[in-house]
Order: C-alpha cells, then structure tokens, then sequence
C-alpha cells in the first residue's frame, strides 16, 4: 500500500503544478490582452482625421500632428547617431576585440547599458547638453529636439551594437580567410564582404531599436521639453507622441484623454509591426542558412 | 614570357600593403573609438549625475541618504522616501511576477502542446515589446478604479492576518504602492518569462529523456533537472526584472500618488526616485533640481550593481554551455 500512495502523491502533485503552470499561463495573458485590447478599443474609439491635421496648441480640438511629426524627425535624428556608432562598435567587438578583454568587458557594459534606467540617461543628455547650450546661448537655446534625439540613440546604441556583434560573429571564417589570403586588407574585408553577408542581420538590428527607441518617454521629459507647435528646427523645443501622451494623461480633461488613447494606440502598433518585421526578417535569414 | 616587368609590380605592391596597413590601423582606430563610446555612455551617465547632485551629495550627503523630509519650501531634501518606494514596488513586482513567469515558462516548454508553443512564445515576445507608457496609461485609467472597488476587500481579509495584516491597511485610494507594484509585475512578466523560457531550452534533451525514461513525472522533470541545471540563470533572469522594475518611470509615475512618505501599509500612496524625478524636474531650481540629480545617481548606481549581478549570473550558463 505505501507504494501506490507514493505513486498516487507523485501524480498528485503532478497534476496540481500543471495545473497551476497553465493557471498562471492563463492570468499572464488575460492582464496582457486586457491592456491591448483596452488600447485598440478606446484607441480605435479616438481615432479621426484631425488626429493627423491639427496640433496640440488646440487642446481637446486640436490633434497630435505636431508630436508625430516630432516623434519621426527625432526617431530620425536618433537613429543617425546609433546606426553608424552601432554598427562600428559592433564591427569592432566581432572583428577586432571577439576574445580580448577589452572587448569582452564591452560587451559586457554594453548589455548593460541595455537596460539600463532609461530616465537617467534623459538626466546624462540634459547635464552634457541641454544645460551646456543654454549657456552657451544665454538661454536662447535650450531644450531641444536635437538634445531628444541623442537621448533616444543612446537607447537605440547598445541594440545595434549587440546585433551587429552577433551577425558578425555568424558569418563563416572561411569567408575571412579567402579574403585574407588574397590579400584584401581587413578594412576592405569588413566593410565589403562582412557588412554585406550581415546586412539583413543588421537591418534586424536597426529596426529593434527604432522599436525600442520610438516608444520611450522618459528620456524626451528634460531633453525635447515638448511643443504645442509644429517645428522642424532640431534647435527648438520638440513635442513627441509619448511625451504628448504622459502630459494628456495627467491632464484632468477627458476630452485629451481620448487623444492620449489613440496616440498610445499608434505608438502600440507602430512598435507591434515594427517587431513582427524584425521576426520576418530573422525567421527568413534562418530559412536561409538552412 | 619573361618580359613581364616584375620590378615595377613589387614596388607597386609595397607601396600598397604600405597604405593598405596604414588605412587599416585607421579604420580599427575608428572602430574602436566607436566601442569605446559606449564605456562612455555609461561612465557618464555616472559622472554626470554625480556632478549635477554634488551640491547635495557632497554638501550635506549623509542628511540626504538618511532624511525622509521631501520640502521644497524650506529646501531641505531626504532621499528616503522615494528609495523606500523604489525598493517596495520593485519588490512586489518581484513576487507578483516570479511564480506567474515560471508558471508561464514551464506552459511554454513542458505543458503546451507543440502546435502552440512557437506562436504563445512570439506572442510573449511581442508584449515585451509594448511601451510602458502604456502600462501607465492602464494602470490610471483602469487599474486604479478597479483597486479602488477591491481594496475594502483586501483590508477585510488579508487586513485581519497578525503582522501581515499591517500591509493592507488605509483608505481605497486605489493609488499606491500595491497597485505600482502590480502593474510592474506586469510590466516585467514577459521579460522575465522570456528569459526563463530561453534558459530551460538550453537543457540537453538527453537529460530530460533520461529522467523520464526513469518514470519521473514532468514536474519532477522541471523540479529536479531542469531547474538546478539552469539556476543560476533563472536568478539572473529574475534579477534583470528587478533591473527593469527599479529603473521603470513610465509605469508607475501615474499610480504612485507622488506622495512623500513612508508608511508601513502598501495601500498608502508613495512615490518612487524615477517619478520623483518625471514628477518635479522641469519645475525644479537649485538645490531641488541638485537633490533630483543625485537620486538619479544612486539609482543609476543600484540598477548598475543589479544588472551586473544578473548578467554575470546569465552568463555562467552560457560559459558552461561552451558559448
């Protein structure tokens, strides 16, 4: 009899985890789809037209033209600083430094920076550049679209430099020693035979961090400040969806709350597609190499 | 055939792999200036903050590691209060979300069957990719009224339990630490799930088969091979979700109550370093802006030592899996 009560605890407790795993499984995406669902249904609900025409300057009647535009101009301007930074460090990291120290605390600082408290690096970028122009220009300039931009790359730096290290580090060394024994020198090699058979991985790259990029707030509060007016000068004060969001979210008017869903619902699916592309890309570059 | 003019070629060539080499030390140079522009991000970020607290951190710096007092009025500045709500949020995030990302992870890599796993795994994948202003967003307009209707409940019952008790007492603001720590949870499921979903797939099929082939159950399985083979990058895992709970403004800034204090209840409003700092910033001047920076730089300092820990926790199972 001790056998089978063993055996019969054994299933027992079996059943209860699989139980409880599929439960948890369960209440994990019912909060998840609870906030999608409520995004897509009020955003959806807040959706018109002068959404794209008007600026925030009119308030409940106006739209979110001006953050939109801002949000893309310093996307932009963000991934024209990360990109390049990105890809030579990336390129350095796999070709250069794969298993010296130096590289390997890099990388290692690098994963770091990945998550590192997006809100402090807004405070880094204010301290080295909001504060320094605005003395510089007695005041005249001093929150800036620009000073938002280099906050955001600082984001988007450490998801280029990884995925560039790792397509780098995917591509054959046969590939690297023809080239060598030809007598191509290593500049030549990476830029024009590595960067080309990583390229679709590196554009992977690029595109995860304008999705990690495009949907951060913090870093924008003390650096592009926001504007209820359209502006296109990168020394100007700059409005963002985010941003335009979190200041119509703390906002007492319901009428700005509306506006404040359907920006959260386009930044939602700017942010969903932009990570469904990256999927594609990589499930057809793994297709590829069989 | 020897009319080839072989001279000419080999001086040619040297002048070549001459400036060939020189282009090259160029390039490397660049490439790693570019590197090391990342140490920089980091080193300041640090030094910055550091600077920008100084008046503070330097000027009275143990008053302001120890005081509670948050007084823009007379000037005077604690860091205790919003280190306290750091700590406390992150930590009910921490055990909210735990259990619930094993739970999911184990779904996902033991229960589910195999037509669902690929896509309820890009599924958690793709919501760790949501903005957490949007978790914001749904902790204020839905979440708050939501606590607001079950807090009483919550004072009732768990309110009664000795010691426990003294957790869920005050008044059904529906806004506070309990609920910031929710929705953080929430936030971080899908990181932590997807890290530990990684991890237990590293587990060679070998040994699983053998344990099964031995009658174990497949809780036994997760239990007893699964998790002390991949443990210490479990911890990692959920260390790096605490990194994230630590260092999120968006999600908490609208739930918290921004309220200075420190209580004993989870219910009562609190406010965090992250939103104290999205909160007052752009208002602050002087010493209030000097006292905001210098929380930025503790907070900086703790997700730094956090997040090392995680990552060379992580990695340990990647040394050992020979990557």
């Amino acid at each position: 009899m001790p056998a089978t009560s063993l055996y019969a605890r054994r299933r027992i407790t079996n059943a209860l985890a699989m139980g409880l795993g599929t439960a948890a499984t369960v209440l994990g995406l019912f909060f998840l789809v609870w906030i999608l669902w409520l995004t897509l249904l009020r955003g959806i609900g807040a959706l018109r037209g002068s959404l794209f025409t008007r600026i925030t300057a009119y308030g409940p009647d106006g739209g979110l033209a001006n953050a939109i535009a801002g949000s893309l101009m310093m996307d932009l301007i963000a991934l024209a600083i990360c990109t390049p930074i990105g890809v030579m460090a990336g390129m350095w990291l796999a070709e250069y430094a794969r298993l010296t120290r130096l590289g390997t605390v890099i990388r290692f600082l690098n994963d770091i920076l990945l998550s590192a408290p997006s809100i402090v690096l807004g405070l880094f970028v204010y301290m080295i550049i909001v504060l320094p122009m605005s003395d510089l220009t007695d005041g005249a300039v001093s929150f800036s679209g620009l000073a938002g931009g280099v906050a955001l790359a600082l984001i988007g730096l450490p998801v280029i430099v990884r995925t560039t290290d790792e397509m780098l580090q995917l591509v054959p060394a046969t590939l690297r020693e023809a080239a060598l024994s030809l007598g191509v020198p290593q500049w030549k090699l990476t830029v024009q035979l590595l960067l080309r058979a990583a390229s679709s991985g590196i554009v992977t790259g690029v595109l995860l961090a304008l999705a990690r990029l495009a949907g951060e707030t913090a870093p924008l509060l003390f650096t592009a400040f926001g504007n209820n007016f359209m502006t296109a000068h990168p020394l100007d004060k700059m409005a963002s969806v985010p941003v335009a969001i979190y200041q119509y979210t703390n906002d007492p008017d319901p009428a700005l709350h509306a506006i404040a869903w359907a920006g959260a619902l386009l930044i939602t699916l700017f942010v969903l597609a932009l990570s469904l592309l990256t999927r594609l890309f990589l499930s057809r570059k793994k297709a590829n190499h069989g | 055939m020897s009319s080839i003019p072989a001279t000419i070629d080999t001086l040619d060539t040297g002048r070549r792999s001459r400036l060939d080499a020189r282009h090259d030390r160029i390039f490397r140079g660049v490439l790693r200036f570019c590197a090391l522009l990342v140490l920089a991000a980091l080193l300041g970020a640090a030094l910055s903050t550091l600077w920008g607290g100084r008046e503070i951190l330097f000027g009275q710096g143990l008053h302001f590691l120890t005081s509670t007092a948050w007084n823009p009025v007379e000037d005077d500045y604690g860091a205790l209060a919003p280190v306290f709500g750091t700590l406390v949020t992150s930590l009910v995030a921490i055990v909210l979300a735990v259990p619930v990302s094993f739970g999911v992870a184990m779904f996902l890599t033991e229960i589910a069957p195999n037509w669902l796993r690929a896509p309820a795994s890009t599924a958690v994948e793709l919501l760790a990719a949501i903005p957490s202003i949007i978790y914001g967003m749904w902790g204020l307009f839905v979440f708050v009224p939501f606590m607001a209707r079950i807090e009483p409940a919550l004072t009732d019952t768990l309110g009664r339990i000795p010691l426990l008790g003294k957790l869920f007492q005050g008044p059904p603001l529906g806004l506070g630490l309990l609920t910031a720590g929710i929705v953080l949870a929430v936030m971080i499921l899908p990181f932590i799930t997807s890290v530990m979903r990684e991890v237990f797939l590293t587990v060679p099929t070998r040994l699983k088969e053998s344990a099964y082939a031995l009658g174990s159950t497949r809780w036994e399985v997760l239990w007893d091979i699964v998790l002390p083979y991949t443990r210490s990058a479990v911890i990692g895992g959920i260390i790096l979700g605490l990194g994230r709970a630590l260092g999120e403004t968006m999600a908490v800034t609208f739930v918290l109550g921004n309220s200075y204090n420190i209580t004993s209840s989870l219910l009562m409003p609190g406010t965090s370093i992250s939103s104290s700092i999205a909160n007052e910033f752009n208002e602050a001047v002087g010493l209030h802006r000097s006292a905001l920076v210098a929380l930025g730089f503790l907070l900086f300092v703790v997700t730094f030592i956090v997040l090392l820990i995680a990552r060379l926790m992580l990695r340990q199972l990647a040394r050992r899996e020979g990557r």
